[in-house]
């Protein structure tokens, strides 16, 4: 396939973005079923989400408000009277055959958001609409040789994730970052990521799928000027992690910028994105698309949410990300990289929460950004999900801050909380971790480490000061590293000089 | 009584029917399209004079009476057991509902 | 003894119950021992339970006993249209795609008439998912009208006409999207009504036509229906459609009926051509008596009702085309299994549905189906559900302005009386044109009663009278209906179901 740098040289690219986000709410969409991520299979169902016959939907209203206040945060209008519609095709996860959703009436619309790239630029993407819909159920293929679909002789369906609320956030065309699309399209789902986040309507866990993200491009030659149409479209799939959304947008330009210069033409298709891969397969083509009959849900009553309650949800949207962003780096003192690093670990509200307990905000950051996102990689989790608290990491900071534990015991003080041992001074006291202090505990040992290296004493005797590190090294050996190395190095030096 | 009326719609032919056979996803046999391709041209045609007086200035009415905003309260209710919910089921496996393949999502 | 407690109203059999003079477990047995006897004819019950009857039943007489405070009806058995889901119970709506669908829940209406006591008899037979005008569409039979076993005792919900005819059960449910209580009440000589919508809670309801379908009763007398009515009606939180305001008095308006200085308006477009002579002999009869007894009547017009009929059968196959896709063979109900795919090869979860649908809609479903897709699809949508949905407007409006002159609007039920089986099954326009009179109070949401008006002279079958309200006053169509019985009752001499032929089956019974 040509280069990335080749495929911009002859066209333009445009994307757009389509964002499912699935709310955190403690209920279903339209009926009382729980949202539980990971519960035994169909053990979330009722009637309604199972859609046997003679159910019915009714509307959760805290998934109302959470898609009123997305909408807000994105700078939208919301529609004052808007209605439900059934978008009628079958297919064996979705219960009713038909899954209800806005169609022509979004309740959220005409918005705008400023993001960020990572050189600072900022880009702002216009919001088509954001609408509300419900989630369908989870197939597992079997009887293939991959799990996928392809070559599975049946498969099995759990209806627990049925009927969950999502709201789909869909992006207008996305004509000017050219060569950076890719990471505008990236930095585009981590601003919506802490937007959502800061909005607190969902956990946006991409990789349990309740932020899920299509991704449309097409391209323009560079020869046909400003003013020519888009080119056709393809829509990648499900695209689930930050990483994927670049990659898949940078081979699908590559690809489609190979299919054009070699004289052939792009398909107005959906296609799959293949994370092992990082290539893109074609799915259903659009020619053959579902006749969708929308028709206005009869079965629920129109949303018209009044202007007091508008302007009240207005009033609890948190600050914009940005400005909180630079609110926090001047009060931190943080240099833009550094903020630009605590944001991208995913680690800005455990930073905030560690330096509201306690510690300073280097400190805080030094801990989430090093020795904790270390450990979260290893373990194959998100940071937030480490079982430690900030106010541990704080009362941790504390320990150090006050001499009873060096950099290495504090390491293992965090061993024993990952471990769920406890807070740090429980695990301190149990593991007997804290450093000896007492000075004549130390000087027995610095008295002893002298009398076993008689060279190397002479040596510091001599001026050689660099010697003397053996010297500590010794100490700290005999006294299992629970000593601060700073106090052993002015003892030794006092026997010496 | 309306002016003009346009009552003849577009008659429904058999190819039609089989194109909203498939959208509808019945199987109908060579002898049921024979049959509904005529039976229905009659009564699109016969329903097709609701345009006569569907005036662009008549606001539709998808819902009888104008009720709006009915909200439930974020609360978790109990609802099937998973054997309840797949009593009925045609085929079951590992707890979850098992259907013959599906074809068309992914290549 | 068990011939007396077949004849009684419901609020007659309440009252006996209450004195203690009669046991539900009696009341009960007299009324399955009656479906064993007639309903081989009839055909009103797909599914009869004994056992639970009796057992509820048995309930409710020993909660009598203990002395606890119970319901109005408690104790008076009842049958239940198949189209309503109840618990452990298998619930078919009519069509061979749920025939042994037994549902985990129970529709709310069951739930409260399992709360006040009242037995469920068994659930009766219907038009396959209640498309049609004849109970002919039913998967499982037609259903025979007892004044004629060779005629339809109408419907959809012919079952729980004919079973409340037959003297089978004192009370039944229905639903009625576009006649199918009202329709079925005027050919079988029995009372039906169709609550505002919204005052019944469509939760359980195997669901036609959302925005049209409603429950309500079927019964003997107009009283015995504001009983029903108010049992099932009222606020349900799990339908985001009912509506959330106190019930009018419904009982209190049978039983203060005047209708003096009352406002009745004779619907000019609901009647003349079309309709059977003596249907409108027996309709001009009824308006005639209440004048007499002081209303003043007036003729309204309505012009939009000449688009209802076309307008309805837009609506009710587009939202029906969509409810019904759930039958699909992946969670419940019939699964056909083809042996091939049509590339010859393993058939997939598409193919079986195509095949489980084709075997197991009947013609009529199939048909509506077709006819609804097509009204949705792009590019007729504007043309045909768009425009439907217009005419529906113009049609509130109509009743709009004709409240305004009138406190009730009447007419002729049905433009027939009861006609042949077979007679209309392959002409669905023919067909259609049974519900001329009931469907533009289905379109509209306003409620609408039906109570026998008499014999028609040329073929000596039932002819109805049909009492419309604005919405939410469902109390005025007990107060018009109310004392229109009174009077016609008077001259009856009883009800017009006295007068009907006794069953060949009970004559052999009692011989
Ligand atoms: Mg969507
Ligand atoms: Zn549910």
């Amino acid at each position: 396939m040509i280069s990335y740098v080749e495929a911009i040289e002859h066209f333009e690219p445009v994307i757009g973005l389509e964002v499912h986000v699935e709310l955190g709410t403690a209920s279903k969409m339209f009926c009382g079923c729980a949202t539980t991520f990971g519960a035994e299979p169909n053990s979330q169902v009722c009637p309604t989400c199972l859609g046997l016959p003679g159910s019915l939907p009714v509307m959760n209203g805290a998934a109302v408000e959470s898609a009123i206040r997305i909408g807000l945060a994105l700078g939208c209008d919301i529609a004052g009277w808007c209605r439900f519609a059934r978008k009628n095709y079958f297919y064996p996860d979705m219960p009713k055959n038909f899954q209800t959703s806005q169609y022509d009436e979004p309740i959220a619309f005409e918005g705008a958001t400023d993001v960020v790239l990572a050189d600072g630029e900022t880009v702002r993407i216009e919001i088509e609409r954001a609408h509300m819909e419900e989630d369908t159920g989870k197939s597992l293929h079997v009887g293939g040789a991959t799990g996928r679909i392809h070559g599975a002789s049946h498969s099995l369906v759990d209806y627990n994730r049925a009927g969950i609320p999502l709201v789909e956030i869909v992006t207008k065309p996305v004509i000017g970052p050219d060569a950076q699309a890719p990471e505008v399209a990236r930095a585009y789902v981590a601003h919506l990521r802490e937007l959502l986040l800061a909005l607190g309507v969902s956990d946006v866990r991409m990789e349990q799928g309740s932020l899920r993200c299509d991704a449309n491009v097409s391209l323009r030659p560079r020869s046909g000027g400003p003013d020519q149409p888009l080119g056709t479209r393809t829509e990648t799939k499900n695209v689930n992690s930050l990483r994927s959304v670049e990659r898949a947008v940078r081979h699908e330009i590559c690809r489609q910028a190979e299919l054009l210069l070699a004289g052939g033409s792009v398909t107005l298709e959906t296609r799959h994105w293949h994370e092992d891969t990082g290539v893109t397969t074609p799915g259903r083509s659009k020619e053959q698309a579902e006749d969708y009959r929308y028709f206005p849900e009869p079965d629920l009553v129109p949303v018209a949410p009044s202007p007091q309650w508008v302007d009240h949800l207005r009033q609890t949207l948190p600050e914009p990300p940005g400005e909180r962003r630079a609110r926090l780096a001047a009060q931190w003192g943080f240099s833009e990289l550094e903020m630009r690093d605590t944001v991208g670990a995913g680690a800005l509200e455990l930073v905030e929460s560690t330096v509201a307990c306690g510690a300073s905000p280097q400190s805080a950051r030094k801990w989430w950004l090093a020795e904790l996102s270390r450990r979260a990689r290893a373990e194959g989790v998100e940071l937030a999900d480490l079982p430690v608290s900030p106010q541990q990491v704080a009362e941790l900071q504390g320990l150090v801050d006050g001499g009873r534990v060096n950099d290495q015991l504090a390491r293992q003080v965090l061993d024993g909380v990952l471990a769920g041992e406890g807070s740090p001074e429980q695990v301190v006291t149990d593991r007997g971790l804290e450093v000896v202090s007492d000075d004549g505990a130390l000087t027995a040992a610095v008295d002893q480490a002298i009398a076993d290296h008689p060279d190397v004493a002479a040596k510091v005797r001599d001026g050689k000061i660099a010697a003397s590190g053996a010297l500590i090294g010794a100490v700290m050996k005999q006294l299992r590293g629970q000593a601060d190395a700073a106090r052993v190095r002015e003892l030794v030096l006092q026997r010496l000089t | 009584m309306p002016e003009t009326p346009e009552t003849t719609g577009p008659s429904i032919s058999r190819a039609d029917v089989a194109h909203l056979a498939g959208l509808a996803r019945i199987d109908l046999t060579e002898a049921e399209l024979d049959h509904l391709a005529p039976q229905l041209s009659v009564i699109v045609e016969s329903v097709a004079r609701v345009r006569e007086v569907a005036d662009e200035d008549v606001p539709p009415t998808s819902h009888p009476l104008p009720v709006t905003n009915v909200f439930r309260d974020d609360v978790v209710r109990p609802g099937l057991s998973a054997d309840e919910a797949l009593a009925a089921a045609p085929s079951v496996e590992q707890q979850r509902f098992s259907v013959p393949q599906i074809l068309g999502e992914e290549a | 003894m068990s011939g007396d407690l077949l004849k009684l109203t419901a609020a007659d059999l309440a009252e006996r119950l209450a004195a203690g003079e009669v046991s539900s477990v009696e009341a009960t047995q007299a009324h399955l021992d009656r479906i064993a006897a007639v309903d081989g004819d009839v055909h009103a019950f797909l599914l009869v339970d004994t056992e639970g009857a009796l057992a509820q039943a048995a309930e409710i007489d020993r909660r009598r006993a203990s002395g606890a405070a119970l319901h109005r009806l408690a104790g008076v058995p009842i049958a239940v249209k198949d189209v309503v889901a109840t618990k452990g119970l298998p619930t078919t709506a009519g069509s061979r795609l749920l025939e042994g669908w037994v549902p985990p829940y129970d529709a709310t209406l069951v739930t409260r008439l399992r709360g006040a006591g009242l037995p469920i008899l068994g659930k009766t037979n219907m038009d396959e998912f209640a498309m049609g005008s004849s109970t002919e569409h039913s998967a499982f039979g037609p259903s025979h009208n007892p004044w004629d076993l060779e005629r339809t005792p109408g419907g959809s919900g012919g079952g729980s006409a004919a079973a409340v005819a037959a003297f089978e059960a004192p009370l039944a449910i229905g639903t009625d999207t576009g006649g199918s209580i009202r329709q079925p009440g005027a050919v079988t000589g029995t009372v039906g009504v169709k609550p505002t919508y919204g005052g019944v809670s469509r939760y359980g309801l195997v669901a036609l036509a959302s925005s049209l379908d409603q429950a309500g009763p079927v019964t003997r007398t107009v009283l015995d229906a504001a009983l029903l009515h108010e049992l099932i009606g009222g606020c349900d939180p799990l339908d985001s459609t009912s509506i959330d305001a106190p019930m009018p008095d419904l009982i209190g308006s049978v039983c203060n009926a005047d209708v003096r200085g009352l406002r009745v308006g004779v619907v000019r477009e609901l009647g003349g051509e079309g309709y059977q002579a003596g249907v409108r002999a027996r309709f001009d009869e009824s308006v005639g008596l209440l004048s007499d007894a002081g209303a003043e009547v007036v003729e309204v017009s309505c012009p939009h009702f000449d688009y209802a009929l076309a307008a309805y059968y837009l609506i009710l196959p587009s939202e029906a085309s969509s409810n019904l896709a759930r039958f699909d063979a992946m969670r419940y109900g019939l699964r056909i299994l083809p042996e091939t795919g049509p590339d010859g090869g393993v058939p997939s979860a598409e193919d079986v549905m195509r095949a489980t649908r084709a075997t197991g809609f009947g013609d009529e479903a199939k048909r509506r189906i077709i006819l609804g897709t097509y009204a949705l699809s792009s590019g007729y949508y504007d043309a045909y559900y768009g425009s439907a949905q217009k005419v529906r407007t113009l049609i509130a409006g109509d009743f709009e302005q004709a409240f305004a002159q009138a406190d009730v609007l009447v007419s002729p039920t049905a433009p027939t009386t009861a006609f042949r089986l077979g007679e209309k099954l392959d002409d669905p326009l023919a067909m259609y044109l049974n519900d001329v009179a009931t469907i533009p109070a289905n379109l509209a949401g306003v409620p609408g009663l039906s109570l026998p008006s008499g014999l028609a002279d040329e073929d000596g079958l039932p002819a109805g009278f049909q009492i419309l309200a604005p919405a939410t006053a469902d109390d005025r169509l007990y107060r018009v209906g109310g004392a229109l019985e009174t009077m016609l009752v008077d001259r009856w001499g009883g009800l017009l179901l006295d007068h009907a032929p006794v069953l060949a089956a009970a004559r052999e019974v009692s011989a």
